[in-house]
């Protein structure tokens, strides 16, 4: 048993490539925003399948939470923002180490029922007053992009909720209750077959940077950066584009 | 108005069949021990418990019968618990007056008619009190006023003394008796205490386990019980009177000494086991001391009863030895004495 | 009273929990008023939105406190009083809100209430009426919520209160309506009292399922919580002034009341 074990893990070591210094292995924790789930853990598995000494450890919330979390102290490795504004709350703390680099985007795009019953086709639609319309608080980072587009494409929007977060007012689409949403690319991609998209170009207004960067105080800084490493390849960009994400 | 009742009733361990008739303005009293089914069967007189068969017939209209069950709120009755169980969120007048305004009595009508009962039960001046206010006579007396208001057909009362101390027990009873001798209506009693039954009703039907074992009336409860039970609980000589100082005259000629003071009518109440017998009058100067003649004599356990004829009619438990040693029999002259400590006084 | 007074000197051994208990409940308020900026307190309050929201909490409160007297009252005495059969599964049900996440709660009441839900598709259909997003929808969502509070106190408010009262009631020509009017319902009056401040306090705090089922619109559906929770996202010092207030509101409410309602109903 023990020999069989010994010559199992040899084989391992001796097919994968192995990376230049350090062994990454131990246990890696990643702190990314909610909307990077689907995607990060699939690279996660990725990463842990090239190095069986590897656990990857995720906590997916909102960007702030995380960014108020890293400066109380929490034992983080690798930081991903969904936006530019609460990365800056953890490098201005001093707590980055080297600068942040944007991987992917997103932008916003309509969310309607499955084969939009209300026949929706442009951001011109959120003026309607006959539809049930659902667009974030301009407290939270998706209702402050909703607000530039509008803005930019000088629509008067009559929203009949401003929702707290993304995902509840994608619950609201999924469940039928609103005939339009506006919601991330990569939240229609999460939404599966319940929920369309509709791209428009004043989209482009309003888009948000993610970056990630492993963290100063990172109790496995080797394996932190073979995680960025990963997210920044091809085959993460690959991931993230399969999860809705545009190209940085 | 009259009640005529047959019940048939199983619950749990218990099994009541109890037939029962009762005239107008007679009292009947249900006695028997806890568990012997006596408020099931006043429960089920009114209406809050269907009989499994049977019928409830009052001045000859069906309350229960085949295919017949009259809610509790649709009968003419008036009912008195053991706990008077006043309303605690109305006043002692609204109380009183509650029935009469369930029954569509204008309020005004209602506060006047429960103003005068109040009076009659002695509460004048008690009508704004809340019911928590009041003592537990007090109380028992707003209760009684509360079922009697509405004119029922019939007034049951179950126990309706025996959460009272001592001292108020007697005081009610015998107001209790006062009310009843003016109700028109037919009254059953439910009672576990021989002398509720004794100084109250006109007739008593004693009830163990479930069934009728004597009915008659108290005095015949007394003096011929028909089993232990009925011996042990109904052995009491009741004899009315008039109270002077240590004395008591009965209305039926003779005097009974007694230890405390009586005045007024009064009920001067002997147990069967505190009266002597001898066959020649006994030396020294007990000062109640009677000739009598033994009208009746039956045998219960090791004791035999004796039911003495005389100035002072009197009932007397002789243990079966001494019975046969003293050469008793029925007919036999005799005498009897009491001390006046074991006679129990109360006004009626 | 006087002897509840007399009564009142606490055994040693419940005096420490006692405290620590008073002390887990009442710190985090004491932090709250710590981190309070007085200063913006003023500026905060009437700052545009505040007092609708406020308004628009206490209205919604109330209205969904007395839906739930209305059904909920009568819910509790089937509980308590009647011999019906399933009265477990239907004691069950009653405390699902209490156990359901209320944001699933909200979901749940899309799918009988919403557009496309199983009543509110048909009310839309025959009636032009949809409830999501409305204050209507919020007074729901507070209801389904906050009720299940007023049902358990009154059921054991019933089932302590002296049914024998019922019966004597019966004797005095009482029917069953009479009687539930005049000797049940104020014989558990402090119990429903009680019932309706917590329902009243656990509508006034509902967010879960008031964002989810009637969304978050300032002035017909932005109730304090949602108000405070947004502006948390964005400035936690206007949230701390926002919770503050609520409290303040809602304990000299409920204190109001205990004086002219509660205590009477409680003396009685």
């Amino acid at each position: 048993m023990l020999v069989a074990a010994a010559a199992l893990s040899l084989t391992a070591c001796s097919g994968s490539p192995a990376p230049p210094g350090e062994e990454v292995e131990g246990t890696l924790t990643v702190f990314a925003a909610a909307s990077l789930t689907d995607a990060f853990t699939e690279l996660g598995e990725q990463l842990e399948e090239e190095n069986p000494g590897l656990d990857v450890q995720f906590s997916f919330a909102g960007s702030s939470a995380l960014a108020t979390q890293i400066t109380q102290g929490a034992p983080a490795d690798v930081f991903a923002s969904a936006n530019e504004t609460q990365m800056s709350v953890v490098t201005a703390a001093g707590l980055a180490d080297g600068d942040p680099e944007v991987f992917t985007r997103n932008v916003l795009r309509i969310a309607v029922p499955e084969g939009n019953p209300a026949g929706v086709t442009g951001l011109d639609d959120f003026a309607r007053e006959d539809l049930a319309l659902a667009v974030c608080a301009p407290a939270v980072p998706c209702g402050a992009a909703a607000e530039k587009v509008f803005a930019s494409a000088g629509v008067a929007a009559r929203p009949d909720t401003l929702e707290e977060d993304v995902r509840a007012a994608l619950t609201k689409v999924e469940l039928g209750e609103v005939d339009a949403a506006l919601v991330y690319a990569s939240d229609v991609a999460a939404g599966g077959d319940a929920v369309e998209g509709i791209a428009f170009p004043e989209a482009e207004r309003a888009v948000n940077d993610y970056p990630i960067c492993v963290l100063a105080s990172a109790p496995n800084p080797t394996a932190a950066r073979a995680f960025v490493d990963l997210v920044l390849s091809a085959e993460g960009r690959r991931v993230l584009t399969d999860a809705g994400f545009l190209a940085p | 108005m009259s009640l005529r009742a047959s019940v048939r009733l199983r619950r749990g361990t218990l099994d009541l069949q109890l037939d029962v008739e009762v005239a107008d303005g007679e009292v009947l009293a249900v006695l028997g021990p806890n568990g012997a089914g006596k408020s099931s069967f006043l429960r089920v007189l009114a209406g809050l418990l269907p009989p499994d068969a049977g019928h409830v017939t009052v001045d000859g209209a069906a309350w229960d019968a085949d295919g017949v069950h009259l809610p509790a709120h649709r009968r003419a009755l008036g009912m008195v618990f053991q706990d008077a169980l006043l309303f605690p969120h109305l006043s002692v007048a609204d109380n009183v007056a509650f029935g009469l305004r369930t029954r569509g009595t204008g309020r005004t009508a209602a506060r006047r008619a429960a103003g005068d009962w109040l009076t009659r039960v002695g509460l004048e001046g008690m009508a704004d009190r809340r019911p928590g206010e009041l003592s537990g006579g007090q109380a028992q007396r707003a209760a009684l006023a509360r079922a009697l208001v509405g004119e029922p057909a019939l007034l049951l009362l179950d126990e309706p003394l025996s959460a009272l101390d001592a001292r108020t027990r007697l005081t009610v009873r015998a107001e209790l008796r006062r009310h009843l001798a003016d109700f028109a209506g037919s009254t059953v009693l439910v009672t576990h205490d021989p002398v509720d039954a004794m100084a109250l009703a006109d007739r008593v039907v004693v009830v163990e386990d479930g069934r009728v074992v004597q009915t008659g009336t108290p005095q015949e409860i007394a003096r011929r019980p028909r089993t232990d039970y009925v011996a042990r609980l109904v052995g009491l000589s009741l004899l009315p009177g008039t109270g002077s100082g240590t004395q008591v005259r009965l209305d039926g000629g003779g005097v009974v000494a007694v230890a405390e003071e009586a005045r007024g009518t009064v009920f001067a109440a002997v147990r069967p086991e505190s009266v002597t017998l001898y066959v020649a009058r006994p030396e020294g100067s007990p000062r109640n001391v009677w000739r009598a003649t033994i009208a009746g004599a039956t045998p219960h356990g090791g004791t035999v009863r004796c039911d003495l004829a005389g100035e002072v009619p009197l009932v007397a438990d002789v243990t079966a030895t001494a019975f046969a040693e003293l050469g008793l029999a029925v007919g036999a002259q005799v005498w009897a004495t009491v001390k006046a400590s074991e006679v129990a006084v109360y006004s009626r | 009273m006087s002897r509840a007074r007399e009564g009142a000197r606490v055994p040693a051994p419940l005096l420490v929990p006692a405290t620590v208990g008073v002390l887990f409940l009442a710190l985090p308020l004491v932090g709250l008023l710590i981190r309070t900026p007085w200063s913006q307190l003023v500026p905060q309050l009437t700052a545009p939105g505040v007092g609708q929201a406020l308004r628009l909490s206490l209205v919604s409160a109330t209205l969904a406190t007395l839906l739930s007297l209305l059904l909920g009252v009568p819910l509790a005495w089937v509980l308590a009083r009647s011999r019906a059969r399933g009265r477990a599964v239907l004691r069950a049900l009653v405390t699902v809100p209490l156990v359901l996440p209320p944001v699933v709660g909200g979901v749940a009441l899309f799918l009988v209430l919403g557009r496309q839900g199983i009543v509110g598709s048909w009310l839309d259909d025959a009636f032009g009426i949809t409830i999501p997003f409305t204050t209507t929808a919020v007074v729901i969502a507070e209801t389904f919520v906050a009720m299940p509070f007023l049902v358990i106190s009154v059921e054991g408010a019933l089932r302590a209160a002296d049914a024998r009262f019922e019966e004597v009631a019966a004797t005095l020509g009482a029917g069953r309506w009479t009687t539930f009017r005049r000797v049940t319902l104020p014989l558990v009056a402090p119990g429903i009292a009680a019932g309706a401040v917590l329902c009243w306090a656990r509508a006034l705090g509902e967010f879960g399922a008031t964002i989810t089922f009637a969304g978050n619109f300032p002035g017909t559906t932005q109730t304090m919580p949602l108000a405070v929770y947004l502006a948390l996202q964005r400035d936690p010092d206007a949230a701390i002034v926002l919770s503050v207030l609520l409290l303040v509101v809602s304990l000299g409410t409920l204190l109001l009341l205990r004086d002219r309602w509660v205590g009477r109903a409680g003396a009685a």
